[in-house]
């Protein structure tokens, strides 16, 4: 049995979650993964999805829109620009930014197209994410 | 000498002057709560930011293919200058010193004779720079009006524009201004360069920085997470202002309800003192027209 780990989910505007957790199923740029305590310390990017953090019996998901996080021995800190409990969460909420980011698509130079592309496609999984279980 | 009547319509004017001042600054007093703590909020995530980007960056300083946020350009001729004002006055010597402190600064990069541009963030700081820099001008200032509380959105608008022009290679070096808040009396300007990055950089071994692995590599990741820090930096430099604005504002009302009160105390002497002036002089009059009729 594996023991827990400090789970730190923290995005700019405040701490989400900071909890024990046995283990955590992230969304990494390389492909999902999942972390339990004494992982090989990594710093990795992370594509839009959610993530699930388990303790036991206790499941939480929460819905992210990218970010990073670093596992290190003593636990495992998200980083996350967008963060939201799954369940606060509705496709709805992002229809809106995902239409005007659709519309910023439109006649931009090379270099703002690439982060405008990137801000379309986050959104776009976001919202079939969350359609998909809807 | 101003008559009693002018004298009663000037204390009434102070006073619902002072009520003004009294309310604004409670109002500021809950809105700094309110500040303070979305600065608390926003610090585990700047923080993290920190240590893991000085973790990568400690290796790849000297690496040719760091991105050119954390290098430069190699040049430091074009500078881009930042400037975070606050929408509203009324905050004592907010804006004013943080555009004081800009200015200093845009004086000396023009004396070096180098390229300067302004943005400004926040409409009174723009009022004020307008009149001598209006030709250093970026087209499309930025202000937040009727944005009640900064949020990171706010912070992504600011940093996709300055992040946009550095890619298109208009600048060279990009410094934010703004305020930071020590106290809700003590709120200092201070100059932030975010292009090139200044990042610590921790000593060679020290910590366990070697042993992380990375995913992907270090430069990919290093490409992701610059521009990411430097939202983060406005994100604090924004939400600092915000703090500052209202402790400013909270000391400035603070001083001027006081004011007032001394105001209406002396008009309020003032006021007594003319009255008794009148009353005595009328009952000299009605004595010595009761003395001539008995004498």
């Amino acid at each position: 049995m594996a023991g827990t780990m400090q789970v730190d989910l923290v995005s700019p505007e405040k701490v989400l979650a900071s909890i024990e957790a046995e283990k955590v199923m992230l969304p990494g740029s390389d492909g999902d993964f999942t972390a339990m305590a004494g992982h090989v310390p990594v710093v990795t990017s992370l594509s839009p999805g959610t993530i699930r953090i388990v303790n036991g019996s206790e499941e939480s998901e929460y819905l992210i829109a990218g970010g990073f996080a670093e596992v290190s021995g003593s636990g495992i800190s998200i980083l996350a620009e967008f963060a939201s409990l799954r369940e606060d969460a509705t496709a709805d909420m992002f229809q809106s930014s995902l239409e005007a980011a659709e519309k910023a698509l439109e006649g931009l130079e090379k270099e703002e197209l690439a982060e405008a592309t990137r801000r379309y496609s986050n959104l776009k999984v976001m919202v079939e994410t969350l359609g998909r279980a809807a | 000498m101003p008559s009693l009547k002018d004298l009663k319509v000037r204390i009434n004017s102070v006073k619902s002057t002072r009520k003004i001042t009294k309310a604004m600054q409670m109002v500021a007093a809950a809105k700094l709560r309110r500040a303070q703590e979305a600065a608390e909020a926003s610090r585990p995530y700047a923080a993290r930011m920190t240590t893991v980007l000085s973790n990568i960056a400690t290796g790849n300083r000297d690496n040719p293919e760091a991105p050119k946020l954390l290098r430069g350009t190699g040049d430091d001729s074009r500078h881009l200058l930042v400037v975070c004002t606050a929408e509203r006055g009324l905050c004592g010597g907010f804006n004013s010193s943080i555009v004081r402190r800009a200015r200093l600064d845009i004086n000396r990069l023009i004396g070096e004779g180098k390229d300067v541009k302004i943005l400004c963030v926040g409409r009174k700081g723009r009022e004020q720079l307008k009149r001598e820099y209006d030709h250093l001008f970026v087209e499309d200032q930025i202000a937040f009006e009727g944005v009640k509380k900064i949020s990171y959105g706010e912070a992504e608008q600011v940093a996709s524009r300055v992040l946009g022009s550095f890619a298109k290679g208009e600048y060279d070096v990009i410094t934010l201004y703004y305020s930071e808040f020590e106290s809700v009396l003590t709120q200092s300007p201070k100059a932030l360069q975010v292009i090139p990055a200044t990042i610590d950089t921790v000593e060679e071994g020290a910590g366990s920085n070697s042993a992380y692995e990375y995913e992907p590599d270090e430069t990919a990741l290093l490409a992701e997470l610059l521009p990411k820090n430097i939202t983060v930096q406005i994100y604090r430099a924004l939400l600092e202002n915000a703090a500052s604005e209202q402790g400013a504002r909270m000391t400035a009302m603070d001083n001027a309800t006081r004011n007032a009160g001394d105001m209406v105390d002396k008009l309020t002497l003032q006021y007594n003192r003319s009255r008794q002036a009148a009353i005595t002089s009328e009952l000299i009059e009605i004595i010595s027209g009761a003395e001539a009729l008995n004498g």
